[in-house]
Formats: C-alpha cells, structure tokens, sequence
C-alpha cells in the first residue's frame, strides 16, 4: 500500500504529525453500589499508551473487547478527559485546555461510529442532520447547497436529503454518518468500527468511499476495528492494543507480515482467512484463558499470563515499546519475528 | 459427500410471515442434508433466511409463522408431528446454540443445575447422577476446574466460557445434529479460535452433523466440510468446501469473496444495490436486480440448484459465465 506513516529515520522536524498521542492514561473510578462517592476502585482503561498518525494518512487501532480502543478514540478527541499524558493535534496540546478554546478546534476533529441507525436521531431528515454541525459552529452559506454537495460526494443523491434515517439501508446510513463527519471539513476523522455492522458485500463499498475520500481531502483516520483483514486493507500503520497497553505498533506491512509481539502473532493466527487451503497449512497460535479484568491487571507484562513465551522477568518489569528496526516498535522481552501465513495470497 | 443415511434431511422448505404490509417470505423452497459427522457451513448476509431455514426446522418460529416442507432428523419427520413429540426430540436428537450465551442462561441458577436440567428433561436421572454428568460436560467443552465452575452462576463466566456451557447443554443428550447459529460473532477473534476448536472436537467425538450458521467467509473456510450459500430465501449454490472457495459458479458467491480484503487487493468489489425486500421479492432469481450478469432469462423462472463441476448451482447462465467470465 502507501508508503509507512510510521517515520523510518528521524527527520521529523518537516512535519507535524496530524495527531501525537504521548503516554496517554485514563482511569475510571469504580463507584461502590451504597453511594457514588464511595470509591472501591479504578479502572486503567488505558495505560500509557503513545502513537502518531502521519497527515493524510491512516492508523489502524486494533485489540480485543476491554483492550481500550475506543476510549483512546474518545480522549482523542477530547469527549473524555483524560487522566495524564498529552494529545496533540497538530501540534496544538489537546489536554487541558478550556471547553471554549476547544471548540473550534472540533470542527477540524469529527468521529463516525458503529451503527449508524442510533447515532442518527429518527425524527430528523438526513438533509437536517447533515446540516446540523453546519448550524452548532454558525457556519456561513448555502446550507443546503452544502449538504446536497456532501450526500453526492459519499455517493448519495441530493434529494435524498428529504428523507428520514429509516428509509435507508444500513449501508446507505453509514454513508450518512461520513457526510455528516465531512460537514465541517475536518482534517482527522476517528472512526470506530465504522464498517463492522454491515454485511460483507456492502462494506467493500463503504471502505472504497473511506479510501476515496481521504485521497480526494487529504483526511487523517484513526480507525479502530476488530476486523484484521478490513484493518489491513485500509491502513498505512496498526498499533495492536492489550489491556490498555499498545504491544506492538509500526507499519502495517511489517506488523501483518512480519509481527514480533506473541500477542500480534496470536491475533493474526486466531482471525480465518477466507481461503481453505491457507486455513488447513496455517500454524495456530490458540491462547489459553480470558483477558484478565483490567481492574487488577497482571503485573509486568499485561499478556505474560496468557503468553507462551512469558518468563520470570515477564512479570517483574513492564517492557517499554523498543525499535526493532523499520518503525516496528514492539513491547516484549522476547520478540521474534515469525512469518504466519507462508503461501502468497492469490485471488 | 457421504454415502451413509443423512442425519438431518430438509426438503422444500417454506417459511412465510404473515404481517400488516403482506406475507413476508422468509424462506422460499431451502433443501439441506447433512450427514453424520459432517459439518455444513450456511452463509449468507442479513435476511438470507438461513437462520429462519434453522429455526423452523427446530421447531422454535414463533406461531404466527406458516411452514411448509419436511424436516427429518435420522430419517424421521418433524414438521408435522405433533408440538409434544417436537420438544421430545428437541434437545435430544437435534439441538441448537446462538450467538449471545447470556441470554440463553438463566441468571438465578447454578451452571449445573441449567446443565442437568437438560439431562434429567430427557432422561431417568436422578439429581445427583445428573450434575456428576454435567460436570463431565462441562469438562469436555473445556471448561477449567469444571467442579467448581458447576457451583457458580451465569455471571461469573466469560462470553466465551459461557459459549461453551451453551455447547454442553447442546450436547447434553448427545444429538445426532448440532445448529449452531453464529456462536462466534459475539466473541472476539482468540476465543472464537477456541469456540471453533470446541465444536470440531465435538463433530469429531461425538460424530455429529453440525450446521454451522455465519455471515463470516473466514470462519466456513476453516472449520466447514461443505457449504451451502443462500440468498433471499433460496439457496443459490452449495458444494463442498474448496470448490465453493476456488471456482464459485453464481455470480453472488463470487461477489461475496470479491468484496472481501485480501492481501494485495488494493480495492475492493461492492455488490452494488441492496437485498430485495421480502414481501415481494424479484421474479426468478432474486439476485438478478444485483447482478452485473442478469439478462431477461433470469426473470423467468426460479432457477433450481442444478450440478455443474462438482457443484450446485442456480444461476441460470453459469456455464455461460464460465467461458466469457473466464471463471474457473
């Protein structure tokens, strides 16, 4: 695909990243049942956790429920605060500053969610809805001009402005939710697993418009999916994320090809591949056990407990992210790159 | 495909519902058999009917629903036999799993307790011999310290233990067929390897016919035997596994696997258009609205399956295709 948003060599002082996210930490507290100020816990939802997006390109946020993907997506753009660390968009710091500053940098910062039917209200028109980031940031002109200009740019007709969310399909829908996202012309999109809900054979159509857009307006993605194949297909870099922790990140070629972090590894060998041949030659990495519960996460290493390679060191100190090389950067003792899928794909 | 007595054998089957716009039609004429021991993959997208086609032959659509066709399991008829002798053979001879265990387990009682229940509603049993039963099961679905585990409640477990006790259940009273209706959607992608690993196991040890019912082409490329693709309520083409994924013949099958990434495909296929609506789907095949191949043949008639290199299928201008498709 296009070439890594994960920088090779340095010589970052020519751009700035779309997003830097450095050492990012949120922490829900656990309220007790006798009172909400009664706290018995927290949560680390997520831990540390640090990855930029290259403008104009795309970064895949994959990990299982509980890994804390989508509440990096929400600290992201701010819709919750985080705890610690720092999110810069643009350069510009995100974290700690006042609701009035941020505001108008969300128009340039927009999210495009799972199902489109709940996130639309019903009793709206789509033309309505579309237009509705338009009236909250008081922006001048042609509204409906602009909003029939978005519905055509995702591949809509104009008059479908008129019509309500139920009378689409949820392929259509979707495409409704990006024209909304597009509204306000925003530089980075955030899109948590904006195709998972749709059958197969409308999805391809849904992820070309992704593709053809970002081309077309230059957009940054964060895009989150559990889908490894819909991952791959669509992003330059992929961070892998466990237990609030990213394990390994990097360009995607180097990460599906070529993954280092056992867990990457167990991920890739766990997700069928739609070909029989490839599925009767592949060596199986099946993990043992469940996802511990984030409120006391293993010590060490979040995985070693359900790692196969996991020693005594494992548990003592956590493994910091480490550069293996062509921005594959993994967090483990012991990484090794172990090639998954041996035969080339042909189709 | 196997020479001996098919386990679970369905024969034009036909599932309508009745509704204020019309009679939806679910299910339009479905044949399926399985043999022992053999797993069948069903695929198809949302509103295929493949598991209306399931749930009618378990006995378990709502009354309202109007049934027609044959369904026999180990060569005996279920469709018309009486509600009482059904849910005998319920759970016995046939039984099913879905895709969200939480709701199918009951909060207030012990894991064992669901699980010897299944036993003693089919057999002489008493307490004690059936929850020394259920803690075997339990075992054989893999369930780590199954003694312990059969004392606990519904929401001490994991969506993926909890799979695996839905699957005990199942296999409570050792079926001669196992639906098993998208059990791995809900779970992420390292547990569903090991849902997969459980059920072969079960195919396997207890020579079972499964059915396995899913929407993910991954999924039936490792774990199926035969697969069978239906769309708008009719099957459009079956066969067994590796022709299905090699050399598709109906232009949906091929649709499907184009739409899908894949590694080097640097754009994908869309099927354009959307499924026909059910109360009054297209004349003849209903995928022709969506086929870049349709032509006026294809108004005419339904097309029935028909073989064709080691396959069935209904597209009327498969060989056709073949040769200017260049399929194959």
């Amino acid at each position: 695909m296009n070439a890594p948003a994960v920088e090779l060599n340095g010589d970052r002082a020519d751009s700035v990243p779309a997003l830097e996210v450095v050492d990012l930490v949120k922490v829900f507290p656990i309220k007790s049942l006798q009172g909400a100020r009664v706290i018995k816990g927290v949560v680390q939802a997520v831990s540390k956790v640090s990855f930029s997006i290259e403008s104009g390109k795309t970064l895949g946020l994959v990990g299982e429920s509980g890994s804390g993907k989508s509440t990096v997506a929400r600290c992201v753009l701010q819709l919750l605060t985080p705890t610690s660390g720092s999110v810069k968009f643009n350069g510009t710091e995100l974290v700690g500053m006042s609701r009035k500053d941020i505001q108008p940098l969300r128009q340039e910062m927009q999210m495009v969610f799972q199902d489109p039917y709940a996130s639309l209200d019903p009793r709206l028109t789509v033309g309505n809805a579309i237009a509705e980031p338009l009236q909250i940031h008081k922006v001048k002109g042609n509204h409906a001009q602009r909003v029939a200009e978005l519905l055509e740019l995702v591949g809509l007709a104009p008059d479908h402005a008129k019509r309500f969310p139920h009378e689409f399909s949820g392929g259509q829908r979707q495409r409704v939710g990006i024209a909304r996202a597009l509204a306000l012309e925003p530089q980075l999109i955030v899109l948590d697993e904006p195709v998972s809900a749709l059958d197969v054979s409308i999805q391809a159509g849904v992820m070309n418009l992704l593709q053809d857009l970002q081309t077309r307006l230059g957009l940054s993605y964060l895009f989150i999916a559990h889908d490894l194949s819909v991952v791959r297909h669509i992003s330059d870099s992929v961070a892998v994320m466990y237990l609030g922790k990213v394990m390994e990140v990097g360009p995607a070629e180097l990460i599906y090809n070529a993954p280092m972090h056992p867990y990457t590894q167990a991920l890739l060998s766990a997700a069928p591949e739609p070909d029989p041949d490839i599925e009767r030659q592949r060596q199986r990495i099946v993990l043992k056990g469940d996802v511990p519960s984030p409120v006391n996460p293993p010590s060490g290493c979040r995985f070693r407990t359900r790692c196969p390679k996991a020693q005594d060191v494992c548990a003592d100190e956590e493994p910091l992210l480490v550069d293996h090389g062509g921005g594959q950067r993994v967090a483990c003792y012991f990484p090794e790159a172990v090639p998954l899928v041996a035969p080339t794909v042909t189709h | 495909m196997t020479e001996e007595q098919p386990v679970l054998e369905i024969r034009d089957l036909r599932v309508t519902f009745p509704t204020e716009s019309g009679n939806v039609q679910a299910v339009r004429g479905v044949d399926v058999t399985v043999g022992p021991g053999e797993m069948l993959g069903v695929v198809g997208e949302s509103g295929s009917g493949k598991s209306v086609t399931f749930l009618a032959a378990m006995g378990l659509l709502p009354k309202t629903a109007k049934i027609e066709g044959s369904v026999k399991v180990h060569g005996q008829e279920l469709v018309d036999v009486h509600n009482n002798q059904m849910r005998s053979q319920r759970g016995k001879k046939i039984s099913m799993i879905f895709q969200d265990p939480l709701s199918a387990l009951n909060p207030t009682h012990k894991i064992g307790h669901q699980v010897s229940e299944m036993l003693r509603s089919h057999n002489e049993m008493s307490k004690a011999q059936a929850w020394e039963r259920s803690v075997e099961l339990l075992d054989i679905v893999g369930i780590p310290q199954p003694r312990t585990r059969a004392s606990q409640y519904p929401h001490e477990f994991s969506g993926g233990m909890r799979q695996r006790v839905m699957i005990a259940i199942a296999i409570a009273n050792d079926p001669d067929v196992l639906i098993a209706d998208e059990p791995t959607t809900a779970l992420d992608v390292t547990v569903q390897a090991q849902i997969l690993d459980v059920i072969q196991d079960i195919q396997h040890r207890f020579h079972a016919g499964v059915v396995f019912i899913t929407h993910d082409l991954g999924v039936v490329a490792r774990i199926a035997d035969r697969v069978q693709v239906m769309y708008a309520g009719r099957t459009v083409e079956r066969g067994q596994v590796d022709d299905i994924f090699r050399h598709p013949t109906h232009p949906y099958t091929r649709g499907l696997l184009a739409s899908l990434p894949a590694l080097g495909r640097e754009r994908l296929t869309p099927i354009p258009g959307a499924p026909p609506n059910m109360l009054r789907p297209p004349s003849g095949c209903a995928f022709r609205p969506r086929c870049p191949f349709a032509q006026e043949i294809c108004a005419g008639e339904i097309p029935p399956l028909r073989p064709l290199l080691g396959l069935e299928t209904a597209c009327v201008r498969a060989e056709e295709l073949l040769v200017t498709e260049g399929v194959a």
